[in-house]
């Protein structure tokens, strides 16, 4: 019998759902414990970093990182996996582009500690105390991991080797990942598992011959048909700009309950910057319908809508504040 | 795409002094041969001039180099002649950058040589960084329509047309009013040989109706242009005359009984009349009546009908209906003429509240035999003939205040041929003339304004201030500074005559819209570069000739009307036009069929269709201009755009900041 | 504001704003040497990560020079352009960068007397916003 892979599976700034995309291989979930030893997922079993820190270099074959990089450590969980691990994976929206949790770069640890620490209603905290990363007491010193300004993508702190997009990635890409491990079928360094055609490939909603729309509707104004385009009905949906294989070849997770896709899964192959892409594309149809000034004031939150999983790593990836 | 590892070649031009004198060209060479796949390095006095052409190709076969960098003028200069050179050393044409060193930095920091010769550096970095990108490109062939459209038929047009036919092509004359002639035909004689208008004019428009190769599309408008160079695709709307074409034999018995008389005939300016029913003048081509349906009493009154009736060609049809045609012409002539400013704009002169203020255009009209008066100068107030005439020049031209600062070119011998005129008609009459300066630049042109001096007429250096009516006579006083005696003086005339200055034909926006046409600071349309490129403008295969262009006479509005029809006619002769292949190109695994950039092509070269990869957007290669909308607007960047690809603009950006 | 020289990249096109720059040039107009232009065959082909890119490697200013509405030589290509500068003004002022810093300018072919006086003013005006506040700040 072949010797088994190790598997590491790490969370960082993340909500839980790709550890639970992963359960959510039911039954399959044997066939990978059946080629893999997972020896390190803080989700589910108690492990200890020094554990991890005690391994041997390249000891784990894959690890899986999913979340992004919010604090100090993170980053240093990153640099260790990345340390003992031959293949690092980054795993879900968040670790493969910043996620949602990246859209916190509007603003700074300052602004950020100055709402969760003093100015939300239910707070009393007087002397405005806020996490520090270390305290000493005494002969003591006590630390917690440090709270940056900056949220980044996986790739951003180490060399990251494949990309697994979605938010959370889709069982059948999950899956195809592992078959691909099992089968020793990996795509060259620095890919992204999943097809590398856009939405619109498998969107099975009926397009117009063009699309020209005359404004730009909100998902609660009107009734989207869902035989329908979004973008034809003006809906903003960005599947354009996005890859597919969130539903393999049947439509959309999001299109098909009638909801238009939001970008989880990010860019096609060799576009950094998704936002801008769908910029261009929605500025180069609302011509000559709505004057540029009305245009503008239709798109009520810029970064939600055209940079809801990608704005770590994006080109300008934060907000400027100046100090 | 497989890339060889770019070995590149640098030539900096010294282009003289013109880059020399400003930039350090020498540290610009050593600076470019220190950048990563330069080998070889080197500056040139001129390299457009055969030893620096040889230059270039020596070196691409002893360095084996398969990118060059020239960093000289602008490639609006000599793009062409450099890729010329780098294909006879067996390079493809397309793996040329230039760097504009010249009209984009020696020239306009004169006073920063140091600046300058930074700047020129990271110029040349930003063309290294793109050199090493760009790929092999094969221009595409296509074979031209042997066939001309000819927008306008005055003199301009006219002369353009005859020249194409008689070299044996197609071509379509379009021509607005019912008649082609254009001003010319409102002329009574020309300058300065007082050659009647109408008779050098009139053969040739009549050679125009006969000749075999042209198809005179009179009372017809341009409505619409596709295409491009050698594959235009023209719509032109054929209006209704309400009389038949093949009939009608120009009898004007139908004119003689229309009730309505009194319409004010556009020919003659609104000096006198026509009938509902009427052709512009009596020699017009095609010698075909036309109905004006805002006069014509069955049209607005549903009675009459009098020309059907007494017709003896029966060649009236009140049924008949505006025609469209479509053509497929190769090259496009806009010949669409001048208008002339109107002196309202200038109220200080009076023109339009004083009868016996004129114009220029009009005065022909009135020393016209065929005119409203029979060729008699008599002025409008009281039809006697005038014994003081005075000519204004420069009205609305040379004239920052109405926006036209330009000088209209034939206004001074006009005036000195009508002074001539009248004091040719009326050898007892006072003639002034007042002027800011007198131009009498053409053949035989100074010669004619001494003759006209020795006929008695009074030549008076000074701009008029102001002109205003003796209420019992109409007659005008006109106040004016005499320079030249250094006094302010007022005199009295019984007619005025204003020296009108030209515009740009009005309607012509139409046609700048159809065309997409650039204009001048003057708004006449703008040609491809004023000195080496007259005739052309920058769209390949759309030609300008006569006042459309700008203001001139009629020398040289036929001499500029050949010119034009010799440009027109090259790629005519050569049957082909090379395409440059700067087209977009679609990577069909990453296109998912979204259609925004089917639905922001302007030229629908771009179109999703089934494949059985799926739905892909595909590229018309003959259609597409390679302007980069499509590749712009993709949101999955499934487009490249060869020859301005996304790589190659970030590495022109990286190479710009972080030189 | 300390005393510095901006860099400021300006993409233009062939037909009209390049060949203006052009013509400033056989003119001899003389303009601040703080301008690098990159050429396109039409602001159409203008694409938001340009002027991104620009902006995070350091540009102080981004002008963006075009035909007039209108005449366009690739008929709609600057209508685009517009749209999508007014939409990455937007983003910028968004993510904390003056939308002054990006400037859209219609200047044809016969304009060279307004692309030296657009420079020289767009310079002038981006030495007082200072400079690009991406510089200041740590990815």
């Amino acid at each position: 019998m072949a010797e088994k892979l190790k598997f590491a599976i790490y969370w960082a700034a993340t909500c839980g759902g790709c550890d639970v995309a992963i359960l959510d291989l039911a039954e399959k979930i044997l066939d990978v414990i059946e080629i893999a030893d997972i020896v390190f997922w803080p989700i589910a079993m108690d492990f200890k970093y020094k554990d991890l820190e005690a391994m041997d270099k390249g000891s784990i074959d894959f690890a899986f990182y999913n979340g992004s990089v919010r604090n100090s450590e993170h980053e240093h969980v990153a640099k260790v996996l990345r340390e003992k691990a031959k293949v690092m994976v980054a795993f879900g929206a968040c670790a493969c582009s910043g996620g949602i949790p990246g859209l916190a770069n509007i603003s700074n640890r300052e602004e950020i500690f100055k709402v969760a620490y003093k100015e939300t209603p239910s707070t009393v905290n007087p002397e405005f105390t806020v996490p520090k990363p270390s305290l000493k007491i005494e002969d003591v010193t006590l630390t917690l991991p440090e709270f940056y300004d900056t949220v980044k993508p996986l790739n951003m702190v180490v060399d990251v080797d494949y990309y697994i997009p979605g938010c959370p990635p889709p069982v059948e890409l999950i899956w195809q990942a592992v078959e691909a491990i099992k089968n020793g079928k990996l795509p060259p360094k620095g890919s992204v598992i999943g097809p590398r055609y856009t939405l619109c490939e498998v969107c099975k909603r009926k397009k117009d011959e063009k699309v020209k729309i005359k404004g730009i509707r909100r998902v609660y104004e009107g009734k989207p048909d869902p035989e329908k385009c979004f973008l034809d009905q003006g809906y903003i949906c960005l599947g354009p700009a996005t890859r597919a294989g969130c539903a393999g070849e049947e439509g959309g997770r999001c299109l098909n309950v009638n909801m238009p896709c939001r970008g989880c899964m990010g860019p096609a192959d060799e576009i950094r910057d998704q936002g801008a892409r769908m910029i261009s594309a929605l500025a180069s149809i609302m011509y000559p319908e709505v004057p540029p000034e009305e245009f503008i004031k239709m798109v009520k939150d810029p970064l939600g809508l055209f940079y809801r999983f990608t704005l770590p790593s994006s080109i300008l990836n934060r907000k400027v504040i100046k100090k | 795409m497989s890339r060889e590892e770019p070995r590149i070649g640098v030539f900096v031009c010294h282009c003289g002094t013109n880059i020399a004198g400003f930039v350090d060209v020498k540290s610009v060479v050593e600076f470019a041969s220190k950048q990563p796949n330069v080998v070889f390095a080197t500056d040139e006095r001129y390299v457009c001039s055969e030893p620096g052409q040889a230059l270039i190709r020596d070196s691409i076969k002893k360095y084996n180099l398969n990118r060059v960098v020239i960093a000289s003028c602008s490639p609006r200069m000599h793009e062409q002649t450099f890729r010329k050179t780098v294909e006879s050393a067996g390079l493809n044409p397309y793996l040329l950058e230039i760097a504009n060193i010249r009209e984009h930095c020696s020239w306009v920091h004169m006073q920063e040589p140091d600046k300058a010769t930074e700047k020129a550096k990271a110029l040349v970095t930003a063309a290294i960084a793109k050199a090493r990108l760009l790929e092999p490109l094969t221009p595409m062939r296509f074979k031209v329509t042997p066939a001309a459209l000819v927008i306008g038929g005055g003199i301009a047009g006219i002369q353009a047309s005859l020249d194409l036919a008689n070299m044996g092509f197609k071509v379509y004359l379009v021509e607005k009013t019912p008649s082609i002639g254009g001003h010319m035909a409102q002329l009574d004689k020309t300058f300065p040989t007082l050659d009647c208008s109408a008779c050098i004019l009139t053969p040739k428009m009549v050679d125009v109706a006969r000749h075999p190769n042209i198809t005179l599309l009179a009372y017809s408008e341009v409505k619409s242009v596709e295409g491009f160079i050698g594959n235009f695709k023209v719509k032109v709307l054929k209006k209704a005359r309400y009389v038949d074409e093949s009939k009608c034999t120009g009898c004007g018995t139908c004119a003689e009984k229309c009730p309505v008389k009194k319409v004010p005939n556009e020919f003659d300016l609104g000096l006198g009349y026509r009938s509902a029913i009427y052709v512009p003048f009596p020699q017009a081509v095609p010698l075909i009546y036309t109905i004006d349906k805002d006069n014509c009493l069955y049209f607005t009154k549903g009675v009459c009908k009098v020309c059907e009736k007494v017709c003896p060609a029966g060649a009236i049809d009140f049924n008949q209906k505006d025609e469209e045609l479509e053509l497929d012409v190769g090259v496009i002539i806009v010949a669409t003429g001048y208008d002339l400013f109107d002196p309202k704009q200038k109220p200080e002169y009076g023109y339009g509240r004083y009868k016996n203020v004129i114009t220029n255009l009009e005065f022909e009209r009135l020393v016209n035999a065929a005119g409203p008066t029979g060729g008699k100068i008599l002025r409008p107030s009281d039809h006697k003939e005038p014994k003081r005439v005075a000519f204004i020049q420069c009205v609305g031209s040379r004239d920052v205040k109405v926006g036209n600062p330009y000088c209209s070119r034939i206004c001074c011998m006009a005036s000195i041929k009508h002074a001539h005129q009248v004091k040719e008609k009326i050898p007892d009459a006072e003639v002034y003339v007042f002027y800011i300066d007198l131009r009498a630049f053409g053949k035989g042109y100074e010669e004619f304004f001494e003759r006209t001096q020795k006929e008695g007429v009074t030549f008076v250096r000074g701009k008029v201030a102001e002109i205003y009516q003796k209420p019992k006579t109409e007659n005008l006083v006109v106040r004016f500074e005499n320079t030249l005696l250094g006094k302010l003086m007022e005199m009295e005339f019984d007619m005025v005559v204003l020296a009108a200055g030209l515009i740009p034909r009005v309607d012509s926006e139409d046609i700048q819209k159809l065309l997409k046409l650039s204009r001048s600071p003057d708004k006449f349309f703008l040609e491809a570069h004023p000195k080496l490129r007259p005739v052309e403008t920058h769209t390949s295969g759309i030609y300008l000739c006569g006042c459309a262009q700008g203001p001139k006479d009629i020398p040289d509005t036929v001499a500029q009307a050949s010119a034009a029809a010799a440009q027109a006619a090259i790629p005519l002769m050569a049957g082909e036009v090379v395409a440059e292949p700067i087209t977009a190109y679609v990577d069909e695994e990453i296109c998912g069929g979204c259609r925004i950039c089917e639905s922001v092509c302007p030229y629908e070269a771009i179109k999703v269709e089934e494949t059985d990869k799926g739905r892909k957007a595909k590229v018309n290669e003959a259609l597409c201009r390679g302007c980069g909308a499509c590749g712009a607007a993709c949101p999955s960047g499934a487009i490249t755009m060869r020859g301005f690809t996304r790589e190659q603009i970030l590495a022109q950006i990286e190479a710009l900041l972080t030189m | 504001m300390v005393d510095f020289e901006p860099v400021i990249i300006a993409f233009t096109c062939n037909w009209c704003t390049y060949a203006g720059a052009d013509l400033a040039g056989t003119s001899k107009l003389q303009y601040p040497a703080n301008v690098r232009i990159i050429r396109l065959m039409c602001t159409g082909r203008l694409e938001p990560e340009f002027i991104l890119e620009a902006f995070k490697r350091g540009a102080d200013g981004v002008l963006v020079g075009g035909c007039h509405p209108g005449d366009c030589h690739y008929l709609e290509g600057n209508y685009k352009a517009n749209y999508r500068v007014a939409l990455i003004k937007e983003l910028l002022k968004t993510l904390g960068i003056e939308p002054e810093r990006l400037r859209l300018e219609w200047i044809s072919a016969s304009e060279g007397n307004k692309f030296a006086e657009v420079v020289t003013s767009f310079v002038e005006e981006i030495k007082k916003l200072g400079p690009n506040p991406l510089k200041e700040v740590k990815m």
